[in-house]
């Protein structure tokens, strides 16, 4: 009975995530493979046949892409100066950056149409300095569901790399400098590889979150801008075409995996090869 | 750690990230106390109106108390199977395999938006459960991640010989855990389930899916608003939003200190 113990106390959780994730998560993934006329990959066929889920597809890993890219550098940027911040300040910029991460996606991407949009802050701004004479279009494109991606998951890489920058000894800061490398040699020979690891896993983050995110699609980039969770959800819920959402969830599960797993093995080979030299 | 000196150029770039994180919390803010139609920043005038018409909104007032049971309601299921979890996993490291931790991080792996539609199939269609047990369980698997974490990054700190000690001086090992382990996690099990209660709270993926006429959150209902209304309504029911997370943050500051929350 003692040797029990144990399993009874994870019992509740295990059976929690078995039934109400495991079960209908497989259940979704089996069902895609369910085709209307018996075959395995008709649902896929289906899929791909159609020219504007192709479309959807690429535009999704291109904004997936994009705003990694961007949270990456602006991370990198904020992570790099809060790192390098006194203890006091270090602190009340870490709660100002993460403090977006705890409110809503929809308040988060709101704030956005209210700084794009045709009387957004933005247009106001530039129509008063005289850049420009008519407000310019910003909402409904792609890059403004690329900023808005890239406003939510920054945070996310900002955490992932101060940690990953504030523990660099110092005394291989003195180092590389008394053996006569240029700041900006230490920047690229100390200071970015050591950060790697950091990025990588900020960036599994922001990826395969820019995917999945709904909202910020929906009110950023409208109809012009769908991409495989709007798509999903459109399937799923309006025109309740539900082999089609199965489909499109299994190709999403099947990305968010890929990642994953690629760029945990980037991350191996990078630290094999760092043990190496 | 004090400050490392770095180069002027970056300190800026830095800075500009930072506000490009805190600007548009401020611009929503802003807009809120506009006395405008239409969103306007920097305010024109100043007015509460648009509080008083959140209040107004029979739908937002509803959902907002939903919302509020569903988070409760979600965080109290994560967090009796989560501590139970998390004390197994690190009182009993040796029975139980090295990998079985990890599994309770399965639900960061599977996109939101696939987890919510499969969740409507599950309990909503081949259950057929009302709106609200589904949302509270929906929202259990997104919150467990959090609290088995956070509780037990605090259990690994916690000395189980202490509770040997009084177990074998003849206490009941379910009265050790009440008044030896928990009192000393106290810490911990606050900010999982504070974690665990903001998550919900914010939750969009699973809600979409599952809520339905008549039961709705707050989130979903602010969504929906959003598409067909464009003012300064949104900003208020916004910042509201944010004064509950900064409330719910606070208390934690008080408790046991944020920095030791985030990491």
């Amino acid at each position: 009975m003692a040797a029990l113990g144990p399993w009874l106390l994870v019992l509740p959780a295990t059976m929690l995530l078995f039934l109400l994730l495991v079960l209908p998560v497989a259940g979704t993934l089996k069902e895609s493979f369910d085709g209307a006329s018996g075959g395995l990959l008709d649902n896929y066929q289906a899929f791909f046949a159609d020219e504007f889920n192709r479309v959807v597809l690429i535009r999704s890993f291109k904004i997936a892409f994009m705003s990694t890219f961007v949270s990456l550098v602006a991370g990198f940027l904020g992570a790099y100066m809060i790192a390098n911040a006194s203890p006091n300040l270090k602190r009340v910029l870490l709660i100002l950056s993460v403090f977006p991460l705890l409110t809503s996606v929809v308040v988060r991407s709101f704030s956005f149409m209210a700084i794009l949009g045709r009387n957004g802050v933005v247009n106001t701004l530039f129509l008063k300095i005289g850049l420009i004479d008519q407000p310019l279009e910003l909402l409904f494109t792609q890059g403004a569901v690329v900023a808005g991606l890239a406003y939510l998951f920054t945070p996310l890489m900002i955490l992932s790399l101060v940690g990953v920058l504030e523990n660099i000894d110092d005394d291989l800061y003195a180092a590389a400098g008394s053996l006569g490398a240029s700041p900006v040699g230490v920047f690229f020979q100390v200071t970015l590889p050591l950060a790697v690891p950091g990025m990588i896993v900020g960036s599994i983050l922001v990826f395969t979150g820019s995917l999945a995110t709904f909202v910020t699609p929906v009110l950023l980039g409208g109809e012009q801008q769908m991409t495989l969770s709007t798509l999903l959800y459109r399937k799923a819920m309006i025109s309740f075409d539900w082999a089609a959402a199965n489909t499109i969830a299994a190709i999403m599960m099947a990305i968010t995996i890929t990642c994953v797993i690629a760029m945990g093995a980037l991350a191996n080979r990078i630290a094999a090869g760092r043990k190496m030299r | 750690m004090s400050a490392r000196k770095i180069n002027p150029l970056s300190k800026i770039a830095g800075w500009l990230v930072v506000f490009y994180l805190a600007g548009p919390i401020i611009i929503v803010i802003g807009t809120s106390v506009s006395d405008t139609p239409f969103l306007a920043f920097p305010p024109q005038g100043f007015t509460l109106k648009w509080y008083h018409k959140v209040f107004e909104l029979n739908n937002f007032v509803e959902s907002f108390i939903t919302s509020m049971e569903v988070a409760f309601g979600g965080t109290m299921i994560a967090l009796i199977a989560g501590l139970a979890a998390a004390y197994a996993l690190s009182r009993y490291k040796v029975r139980l395999p090295a990998w079985y931790g990890s599994i309770f991080f399965l639900p960061f792996f599977i996109p939101e938006i696939v987890f919510g539609f499969s969740m409507l199939k599950t309990l909503i269609v081949q259950f057929d459960l009302p709106i609200l047990p589904s949302l509270m369980l929906g929202h259990a698997i997104l919150c467990l991640p959090y609290i088995v974490r956070v509780i037990g990054a605090s259990l690994a700190g916690f000395d189980f010989s202490i509770q040997e000690a009084a177990v074998s001086l003849g206490m009941h090992p379910v009265k050790a855990f009440w008044s030896i382990v928990l009192p000393n996690i106290r810490s911990g099990v606050i900010a999982g389930a504070v974690l665990a209660f903001i998550t919900s709270l914010n939750d969009m993926a699973v809600a979409l899916f599952l809520t339905g006429p008549g039961v709705s959150t707050l989130p979903i209902e602010v969504f929906t608003y959003v598409q067909q209304f464009f003012d300064p309504t949104v900003s208020a029911v916004s910042v509201l939003l944010m004064a509950v997370t900064i409330g719910v943050m606070a208390l934690i500051e008080r408790s046991l200190g944020l920095s030791k929350t985030i990491k």
